[in-house]
């Protein structure tokens, strides 16, 4: 440990972490069912989350502690390509409203508790089953990682270096999470997303004060731009089409993700998820202003060793002691909110689309509550043993391909809600074709999410899963043209 | 005349993918609020505008789950 630690400012940060360790290990008896023994107590918290719970618990798994670190980093090194933040998280919202209510719904009619389930009740396709629950497992783990890098920018602000504190955080979420299921982090993210509320409010209206109000902050980070010659409080002309598909692909993406879904599944009706479409967007808000701390990094004149020291450090520099405290810990529970859903959402992937498919087809629910808690641990460990020992780089490149991949499971999952035209050999093809396809195109381009589209007049990027997911689809289309349809006996 | 607008209305909802997918409306600095160049609080008028877009949406929806 080196001696760059404020006392008051850790102080403030361990009571809070405290406070909700305290809160995750009580939430087991939160709203207590007969039996946490089942995997819709644990894994989907009873299906009775009514809708603040759930603006809560969406809110806070949506928007991760990565994205307050990420987001502000971004616009901080690029500027207004950044800001596709806004347009993605805003967009979202008309989609989940008029499509997530109709999937819960198949959910819960069902019992489905993932997006596998969903699917292979659909097409009753195991094969399917598998790449829909499989890609979901492998977008989610790199995620799950990236949220140990927002926590572990907070604590080296704190002053706390070395990997032992990142490690013992994550093993005490690892163990409320296992005790009290998807109970632990619904709890945990009031406390949460208040605290978030709270320190971005309090430095937007603060901050700019400072630094000679927004006019000042637009006008450095402009100056900063150009002085080093890359990024601009504008979009470049070659960056139009990159930016709005980068902005719908990630909207169409994120309700496919494991945790998004297991807090639609976890709310109690289709109205509570209408209602939420139109509150969620304070969230969106929240983070269109959080965005500008990139540029206040600029007026403030910060030198940082990596972009994603922007906001810590801005913190840290204009704020009280006591203040950066609690605005570090909101961060850094911020990370374990998402972390534990994703876990979750991973966990009863793994446990009903695979040990349940292929282990013990006759596994009880008591049985698949036990498989599913054990499987958050592990996915914990993994993501904590990939953040220690691999570089974050790798992280980061997983993340950008999950994002990709995930995408490719939309067909699949969404198209059977409103037809039963498509089939699974086609749907199967197609998301062949999408996941693989999309993987070269992000290696070819050297790891980037754009690839360069030239139709004759001047060369333009659209983002690879855009291309990807209509690759998808078209192929689907073809294969199940020409693929004869077979009488299938619907259970 | 209630059942054609009742299918019409979720056709609302379209109105942020064209005001936010369209760079070209939004990429000025010119006019500027509050020290805020166009692109950026263009954009971030669209959250409540499309909260309040959605709202209208589900006052005219059925909630018979």
């Amino acid at each position: 440990m080196t001696t760059d630690i404020n006392g008051t400012a850790l102080a403030v940060f361990i009571f809070f972490f405290v406070f909700v360790t305290v809160l995750g290990f009580v939430a087991a008896r939160w709203r207590k069912p007969e039996t946490l023994a089942h995997i819709d107590e644990w894994g989907l918290g009873g299906r009775s989350f009514g809708t603040w719970i759930t603006w809560f618990l969406v809110g806070g798994d949506f928007y991760t502690a990565y994205t307050v670190i990420a987001v502000p980093a971004l616009v901080y090194t690029v500027g207004a390509y950044g800001f596709f933040a806004l347009p993605y998280t805003i967009v979202v919202y008309p989609f989940v409203f008029m499509v997530m209510p109709v999937l819960w719904k198949r959910a819960k009619d069902f019992g489905y508790v993932t997006a596998g389930d969903v699917v292979h009740g659909q097409y009753g396709s195991r094969g399917l089953e598998l790449a829909v629950a499989a890609t979901g497992v492998i977008a989610t783990m790199p995620y799950i990682a990236l949220q140990l890098v927002g926590m572990t920018a907070v604590l080296k602000a704190l002053g706390l270096h070395g990997e032992l504190p990142l490690a013992i955080a994550f093993i005490v979420l690892a163990l409320y999470t296992y005790s009290a299921g998807l109970r632990a982090p619904a709890l945990i993210a009031f406390v949460k997303d208040i605290m978030i509320y709270i320190v971005v409010i309090a430095a937007v209206a603060l901050i700019p004060s400072k630094l000679g109000g927004y006019a000042n902050v637009f006008a450095s980070a402009d100056a900063a731009f150009q002085a080093k010659g890359s990024g601009s409080l504008l979009l470049g002309g070659g960056q139009y089409v990159a930016y709005a598909t980068l902005a719908l692909g990630s909207a169409l993406a994120a309700f496919m993700y494991p945790h998004t879904l297991t807090g639609i599944f976890a709310s109690n009706s289709g109205k509570t998820i209408r209602k939420n479409a139109i509150m969620l967007p304070a969230y969106t808000l929240l983070l269109g202003l959080l965005a500008l701390l990139g540029y206040m990094g600029h007026a403030a004149n910060l030198k940082l060793d990596s972009a994603n020291d922007v906001v810590p450090t801005l913190f840290k520099t204009l704020f009280s002691g006591w203040f950066s405290g609690f605005a570090f810990a909101a961060i850094a529970i911020g990370a374990l909110v998402p972390a534990a859903v994703m876990s979750i959402g991973a966990a009863n992937l793994f446990t009903r689309n695979f040990w349940k498919a292929y282990v013990n087809p006759d596994v009880s629910n008591a049985g698949e509550a036990k498989v599913a808690k054990v499987t958050s641990l592990v996915v914990k460990v993994g993501a904590l043993l990939v953040i220690l020992f691999l570089p974050t780089q790798f992280a980061l490149d997983l993340q950008l391909l999950g994002g990709i991949w995930i995408l490719q499971t939309f067909p699949a999952l969404v198209f059977g809600l409103y037809t039963n035209w498509f089939r699974a050999p086609g749907l199967l093809a197609g998301w062949f074709v999408g996941f693989f396809g999309g993987t070269f195109l992000v290696w070819d381009a050297g790891w980037k999410p754009l690839h360069l589209v030239s139709l004759g007049g001047e060369p333009f990027t659209v983002y690879i899963g855009l291309l990807a997911l209509a690759a998808n689809i078209a192929v689907a289309v073809m294969i199940n043209a020409v693929v004869p349809v077979r009488t299938i006996v619907r259970a | 005349m209630d059942k054609i607008l009742r299918k019409a209305v979720p056709w609302l909802l379209v109105i942020p993918y064209i005001g936010l997918l369209w760079p070209p409306f939004y990429n000025v600095r010119e006019p500027a609020m509050f020290g805020f160049p166009f692109f950026y609080w263009y954009q971030l008028m669209w959250v409540p505008i499309t909260a309040t877009l959605t709202w209208i949406v589900y006052r005219s929806t059925r909630h018979d789950d």
